[in-house]
């Protein structure tokens, strides 16, 4: 084959090529063989980051003033501005296990929730490319359920000339997700504190220190009936305790959310009940009273 | 501006996107005149003038500026997250140094194709970015900020130490392929609306890892890189594969921060050409090819100064284009 193609190339061509252009050539091609295949492993590796977006087993609650999960993943630049700013440190960057949302901001609220300590929303300030925002631009759709009725006052400012904070959309909704193991519903009180004497996750408490969130653990609670949601949460009339008849017509408290919950996920972080009885749903929107 | 350097100024610019650096076509009259001398001068004296100034000690002193810089803003950043002293807060990919929004380039034009939708603070911060690094060197950023060049630079080192035991053999790879990465990832953001190269960009991954902490499964990716360094490919993602290093490399192109090559001191021992991560951008210091007595080095060169440091002759120096009239 190989003089054959040397004859060819001889008849053809009008100066035959010496031998070690031959080489050259031959090298040349494996260079480009093997350049072409070690390109296509690093796309391929990239784009693998699409499988964990895909199959997503649970969705993320991210910071306040997040766009829509497509919207946040192209949008935020994965720079940890909102990590720096948050006072509770309750905003984490993904691990590559999370695909092209390696680096992008989430919260894990039964571990830190977002109580709003620092009164402004300082992370949407902190974003540098509007993946967070006080007000989404007007192409973009908002999510059913996600618009709140008014800005949501936060009660540590309630006394405040401008007692609300700067949200537009929540980012999620509490719900009772496990209403059988709820203190409440049970009639039982809660002593000691809410999580255990070795849970680090802060809170702020506007009685105890306005500007300095403690730690959960510091502030032991005694109530005849639970209602450490109600008291922990941040935002006015998002959660209350009502009385409920259940199935056999007895009289029961219960929490109940209401319209203007944010989806911060101080309740789930604050529920005593292992594992917690009030959950955040990350996205979901306010479909009317329950 | 010499016509055969302005015919070299672009032919390093379609270096930079991985042409092969050519016989030079024009050369100045001065610059054969030198080279004419050079061929005339005695074999035997030239190579004892080599060995001569081959023997002068061995200095780093830009290596060591440079890994301090490097170490320096990146612990910038690590501390004003750690300590909270806010000076330079975010990471890589964006930040603010003292309230100033810087956004990097390549992460700021993924971030526009995938999302389509501009910000103030986002042009703000990719314009102040770009007036820095021209004014630094455009592919300075590489060898002095970016936390894996740093990684990239030792696992070289040890590569290096293999390849010369002949435990490793160096295979070498095309380099228009960053060139074609460049335009596939900025489509694949285009069209997927992710920043799919966000999800695999070793600065980024590094510098968030250090800031932050945690986020080991994608160190171990970066970590698979290095290793593939090691043990095939020299600086394989340097200088194959990175946007980010063609992105600032087109900026460099207009940088009058560069190295500066003399054609009348170099003895031609070609010690630069081996310590260089882009040796395209040294091909003015084989024997014959420099077009003028003074070359300066395309944009694709990443100002590191090893080849300053290692010059035995001093013929290599980082200069300021205007500066030197000027003073």
């Amino acid at each position: 084959m190989n003089e054959a193609e040397e004859v060819g190339a001889g008849t053809t061509a009008a100066p035959a090529k010496p031998p070690l252009s031959k080489e050259r050539a031959r090298q040349a091609r494996r260079r480009a063989l093997r350049t072409i295949l070690l390109g296509g492993g690093v796309f391929g590796a990239a784009l693998s980051g699409w499988l964990p977006v895909a199959y997503a087993q649970r969705k993320r609650l991210r910071p306040p003033g997040a766009l829509d999960e497509k919207d946040l993943l192209a949008s935020c630049i994965k720079c940890g501005q909102c990590v720096q700013v948050c006072p509770v440190e309750a905003i984490k960057l993904a691990d590559l296990a999370d695909g092209f949302g390696v680096g992008v901001p989430y919260i894990e609220a039964r571990e830190q929730a977002c109580d709003f300590s620092c009164d402004a929303v300082q992370c949407i300030l902190a974003c540098p490319t509007g993946a967070l925002t006080y007000k989404k631009p007007a192409y973009m759709a908002v999510r059913p359920g996600a618009k709140l009725a008014e800005k949501p006052i936060l009660l540590a400012k309630q006394n405040d000339p401008e007692p609300t904070l700067n949200l537009s959309e929540r980012i999620g909704l509490a719900r009772l997700t496990r209403p059988e193991s709820c203190l409440a519903i049970q009639g039982k009180g809660f002593t000691g504190p809410a999580r255990g004497s070795a849970f680090p996750g802060k809170l702020r408490y506007v009685e105890v220190d306005r500007w300095k969130p403690i730690p959960l653990r510091d502030h032991p609670y005694d109530v005849e009936l639970c209602d450490l949601c109600v008291q922990a949460c941040p935002i006015k009339g998002a959660i209350s305790i009502e009385n409920v008849f259940a199935p056999d017509g007895r009289q029961r408290k219960m929490p109940v959310v209401h319209e203007p919950c944010v989806g911060c996920g101080v309740c789930e972080m604050v529920c005593p009940t292992e594992p917690a009885s009030i959950e955040i749903i990350p996205g979901e929107g306010w479909r009317g009273p329950s | 501006m010499s016509a055969a350097l302005k015919r070299r100024f672009f032919e390093q610019i379609k270096c930079l996107f991985g042409a092969e650096p050519q016989k030079p076509a024009l050369i100045e009259e001065r610059a054969l005149q030198v080279h004419q001398l050079k061929r005339m001068t005695n074999k035997a004296e030239l190579a004892a003038a080599k060995e001569m100034h081959r023997a002068r000690e061995k200095h780093h002193s830009w290596r060591n500026r440079r890994w301090a810089a490097l170490i320096l803003v990146n612990l910038l950043f690590v501390v004003s997250y750690g300590f909270d002293i806010q000076i330079l807060e975010g990471a890589l990919t964006a930040s603010r140094f003292i309230g100033f929004h810087l956004i990097d380039l390549n992460s700021a034009l993924q971030v526009m194709l995938a999302h389509k939708h501009i910000i103030t603070n986002l042009l703000i911060g990719t314009g102040t970015v770009l007036v820095l690094w021209i004014l630094l060197g455009g592919r300075s950023f590489c060898s002095w900020v970016c936390p894996y060049h740093l990684l990239a630079e030792w696992a070289e080192k040890l590569h290096l130490f293999l390849v010369q035991k002949k435990l490793v053999s160096d295979t070498p790879l095309d380099r228009r392929w960053r060139s074609a990465s460049w335009v596939i990832f900025a489509l694949l953001a285009l069209v997927t609306g992710y920043t799919v190269f966000e999800a695999i960009s070793p600065t980024g991954i590094v510098s968030r890892a250090l800031i932050y902490g945690g986020s080991w499964l994608a160190m171990l990716w970066v970590l698979a890189l290095l290793v593939f360094e090691v043990f095939f490919v020299r600086r394989a993602w340097c200088r194959y594969a990175c946007p980010i290093g063609l992105t600032y490399g087109v900026v460099g192109i207009v940088s009058p921060l560069r190295v500066k090559y003399t054609l009348e001191s170099c003895f031609h021992e070609g010690d630069c050409r081996k310590v260089c991560l882009v040796p395209h951008v040294l091909d003015t210091v084989i024997k014959g090819r420099a077009v003028d007595t003074e070359v300066p080095l395309g944009p694709d060169c990443t100002r590191c100064g090893l080849c300053v440091d290692v010059c035995p002759t001093g013929s290599l120096k980082f200069e300021i284009k205007g500066l030197s009239k000027l003073l």
